[in-house]
């Protein structure tokens, strides 16, 4: 091993300084960790680490102010998005981002969410589905797919009782308030670089006064789903890329750049 | 020839050995180890020098555990 190699010239990647250095409580291979990383990432890299304010939800992701070392505040089970609103408005000149999962986004806090969309509050908010509930032990969430088995829904999820999996990046896309609206996903190293150049576009243009703008990230849940990371991230791309397909569903038009 | 040469450091206390790193290495430098950390996960370790630092491992690993070098060796 030659001795030049070490040097700091020659670093190509390290931890972000904004997360701090202790372990996740994530699971192993979680898409939940890997979304706190890029976002730290982009918070270095465009050296915004005081000049933003995360809410935090209530799910996996609740203690995600233990790892972020921003400023950050605990918001009521799918209400981050209305708390957002508040600290957006009274501290107008911070970045705020809202970061929920879809048990949080898409079933407790559906109205808040629709409605700060429709509002065009100016904020970020990061929705991570990884259909279903995980923190409380894998429950059906209004996400999870058709005929995919959770606890509560042991033979799979059937339509016609417990109705269809929603589709939330594509119902605040039709709201008029929204700005930049995307769904990403953190499987493969190609996907991660996109959502971090996603969540990065995104913190710029709420800079400029735009919008919402709205980041769905199709994520894996290897201990509810009940497979190893490699394989829950095999399951993803077979099972719920299809249904959740990967893109941007709302760009700002060039004119407007 | 411009060759180029890396290498890699694993954090093994915050390594969960969820192996999705040994999944995506192009040169399978990283392969499941044979000891435990202290929150008793196996932790990956580094097994030949090939590594190109192609960063791919640092990217997809959830919990930030690697650190990557890249230097270009002139033959």
């Amino acid at each position: 091993m030659n001795d030049t190699l070490h040097l700091a010239e020659n670093l190509v990647y390290k931890r972000p300084k904004t997360l701090i250095n202790v372990a996740m409580h994530y699971c192993p291979g979680c898409g939940h960790s890997t979304t706190h990383k890029i976002l730290c990432e982009v918070i270095d890299e465009l050296n915004i680490q005081s000049e933003v304010i995360g809410v935090a939800p209530v799910g996996c992701s609740v203690i995600a102010y233990d790892y972020l070392n921003i400023d950050m505040q605990e918001a009521a089970h799918g209400r981050a998005s209305a708390v957002a609103t508040g600290i957006k408005r009274v501290l107008p000149e911070k970045l705020v981002f809202s970061y929920q999962g879809d048990g949080d986004l898409a079933a407790i806090g559906t109205a808040e969410t629709l409605h700060t969309c429709n509002r065009g509050e100016n904020i970020l908010i990061i929705f991570i589905n990884n259909a279903i509930y995980g923190m409380t032990g894998g429950q059906m969430a209004p996400t999870t797919l058709e005929n995919m088995k959770s606890t509560t829904t042991p033979f799979g999820r059937n339509v016609r009782k417990m109705g269809y999996p929603i589709k939330m990046t594509d119902l605040v896309a039709t709201l008029p308030g929204t700005y930049y609206v995307t769904r990403q996903s953190v499987h493969t190293p190609a996907n991660v670089r996109k959502t971090k150049a996603a969540i990065k576009k995104a913190f710029e243009y709420q800079r400029l006064d735009r919008g919402t703008c709205f980041i769905e990230v199709v994520s894996n849940c290897p201990s509810n789903w009940k497979m190893t990371p490699v394989d829950s991230n095999k399951w993803l791309v077979e099972n719920m890329l299809p249904f959740y397909s990967l893109g941007d569903l709302k760009v700002p038009s060039k004119e407007e750049n | 020839m411009a060759k180029v040469k890396g290498d890699v450091i694993i954090d093994i206390d915050v390594c969960k050995g969820c192996l999705l790193c040994v999944d995506v290495c192009p040169t399978k430098t990283l392969a499941p180890g044979t000891k435990v950390n202290q929150k008793g996960y196996i932790y990956v370790v580094k097994v030949n020098d090939d590594c190109t630092g192609c960063t791919n491992c640092s990217t997809i690993c959830p919990d930030a555990a690697i650190t990557v070098y890249r230097e270009k060796i002139n033959k």
